[in-house]
């Protein structure tokens, strides 16, 4: 069955789906990993008394953030300073644009799907700058700065560890490499495992990527509070400083998913056939398992380790990830051409 | 290149305490307890039990007390205030001199200011001032955290007896004036 909708029907209701997903995915991840797991992580409770053990404080939260006054320094730029976390903002949702959660749940299936993803992922670092220059505070430039070089030295590795699995599934499509991991083939006995047992070098290069890009510890100097107190967001009140704080989990979802997709097997199973129409129901519960199967694993990390030094940072992503990403695309090329 | 078995162990670390709070039963009970598991003390609902020398309020033994002066002089933020008179007391011995000891009138401490650093129990050399565990003395007017002497001395039932020091130690036991 096919329901035939006009543009403007399909739209509305791809994008009012879309503007209730991100806040309930950053609500999901705070609550759970923030909150509850950080604190068991130190032996801690975390919020108890806002609900049924303080499942409400994220609510109690955003209202209070909303009351507050919106303040911004008499010498920021103004426009820029106002402008810079709608851009953050922004770079989270087009990121949805693309990840599917189903054969037929996917906003726009482009045919460069992780292209695209990569590129808009790149547009918070510039948002990132506007807000640490605009605030007119040499903590927040400095931050600012430091997220900037940092999400330069990080994509490098990202994109090229996604090259290795475009390599494997012949597809620049998100769906098309879902479609590629339920289909491929080795030694012409058909697999239908996820590309986490072939290109798991690029999986783990791609996982500490996305750690830093999502600034979270051990890769959070732009916004180390000890030394730049906040970083780039040092000036931000209220509302604003929410968007920040719901791009970043917001974020950390829509990488979990891409990496997901692409390492994982996406909203499929393995040995299931991807064209079945009930994984439009199943599906989404897949993807979201998986997804938070790799949202705990960064926030394990991030509660594990001690924030690296700056040099360190640039010299693990230079010197590391970039040669180790660069073999595995190598390797990768030779299997595909060999079998 | 740093270890990579230390940062597995990292790992390993906060992984195993994150168990240990969900599953304080071990893993053969899989029902998450975190509020037993957790070292959290859940405050309003249960109380805290502190260490019998915690510093939580400092009480007074008003006959201890000579109006010295030397704590309200030794304190940091000038938050404890005394004023006294003399008075004639008995001689010590059958036919001996009358004496003059001081009496105190007001014995103040202003919780609001004191910073419970405790130089006034330390400096006291007559045994007046002691540390007790009571932490509960919250008051809606900071007015009237201004605790009088026979505040003070209320606290003092609260004071706990000293612990003996561990065996072979020199030093004698303080004793807790009741």
């Amino acid at each position: 069955m096919t329901l035939a909708l006009a543009y403007w029907m399909e739209t509305s209701i791809k994008l009012a789906v879309t503007l209730v997903v991100i806040p309930t995915t950053s609500l999901i991840l705070v609550y759970l990993f923030l909150f509850k797991m950080m604190a068991f992580m130190q032996s801690r409770l975390g919020p108890m008394e806002t609900g049924p053990h303080g499942t409400l404080q994220l609510i109690a939260e955003a209202i209070k953030f909303l009351q507050k006054e919106d303040i911004h320094p008499d010498n920021a730029d103004k426009h820029v300073f106002a402008l810079a976390p709608i851009v953050v903002l922004m770079s989270t949702f087009l990121l949805y644009v693309v990840l599917p959660a189903g054969p037929d749940l996917i906003v726009e299936d482009l045919d460069t799907g992780v292209f695209y993803a990569m590129a808009v992922s790149s547009l918070s670092a510039l948002g990132v700058l506007m807000a640490g220059w605009a605030s007119a505070n040499k903590y927040a430039l400095l931050g600012g700065l430091r997220a900037a070089g940092q999400l330069i030295a990080y994509e490098l590795p990202l994109v090229l560890a996604v090259v290795g699995v475009a390599i494997q599934a012949e597809t620049l499509s998100l769906q098309g490499i879902v479609h590629a991991q339920a289909n491929w083939e080795i030694f012409g006995i058909a697999s239908g495992m996820p590309f986490i047992f072939t290109q798991f070098l690029a999986f783990l290069i791609f996982m500490i990527s996305a750690q830093a890009e999502l600034t979270q510890t051990p890769f959070d100097m732009p916004v180390a509070e000890t030394e730049l107190v906040g970083g780039f967001h040092i000036e931000y009140t209220g509302f604003r400083f929410l968007l920040f704080f719901m791009a970043e989990f917001g974020t950390a979802f829509a990488f979990a998913s891409i990496g997901a997709v692409i390492f994982l097997g996406g909203w499929s199973l393995p040995f299931v056939d991807p064209t079945a129409n009930w994984l439009n129901i199943v599906g989404p519960g897949v993807m979201l398992a998986k997804i938070l199967f790799l949202t705990f694993l960064i926030f394990w990390v991030r509660f594990t380790y001690p924030r690296l030094r700056e040099d360190q940072l640039q010299k693990f992503a230079w010197k590391v990830l970039i040669p180790l990403s660069l073999v595995n695309i190598v390797v990768t090329g030779v299997f595909k051409v060999a079998f | 290149m740093p270890s990579v078995s230390g940062y597995v162990k990292g790992l390993g670390v906060t992984a195993r305490t994150a168990m240990r709070t969900m599953f304080p039963d071990g893993i053969k009970k899989p029902i998450p307890q975190p509020s037993k598991g957790a070292v959290t003390v859940q405050y309003p609902h249960e109380k805290e039990a502190p260490p019998d020398r915690a510093r939580g309020v400092i009480s007074l033994v008003e006959d201890n007390c000579t109006a010295c002066m030397l704590c309200s002089r030794s304190c940091p933020d000038w938050c404890i205030y005394i004023e006294g008179h003399k008075v004639k007391a008995p001689p010590r011995r059958a036919g001996g001199k009358a004496r003059t000891v001081n009496a105190i009138d007001r014995f103040d401490i202003d919780y609001a200011l004191c910073m419970y650093c405790g130089i006034c129990v330390e400096v006291c050399p007559f045994d007046a001032l002691f540390w007790s565990p009571e932490y509960e003395y919250s008051e809606p007017r900071i007015a009237d955290l201004l605790h009088d002497k026979t505040r003070l001395a209320e606290w003092h039932e609260t004071v706990p007896d000293f612990e003996p020091y561990e065996s072979g130690s020199e030093q004698k036991v303080r004793k807790v004036p009741r």
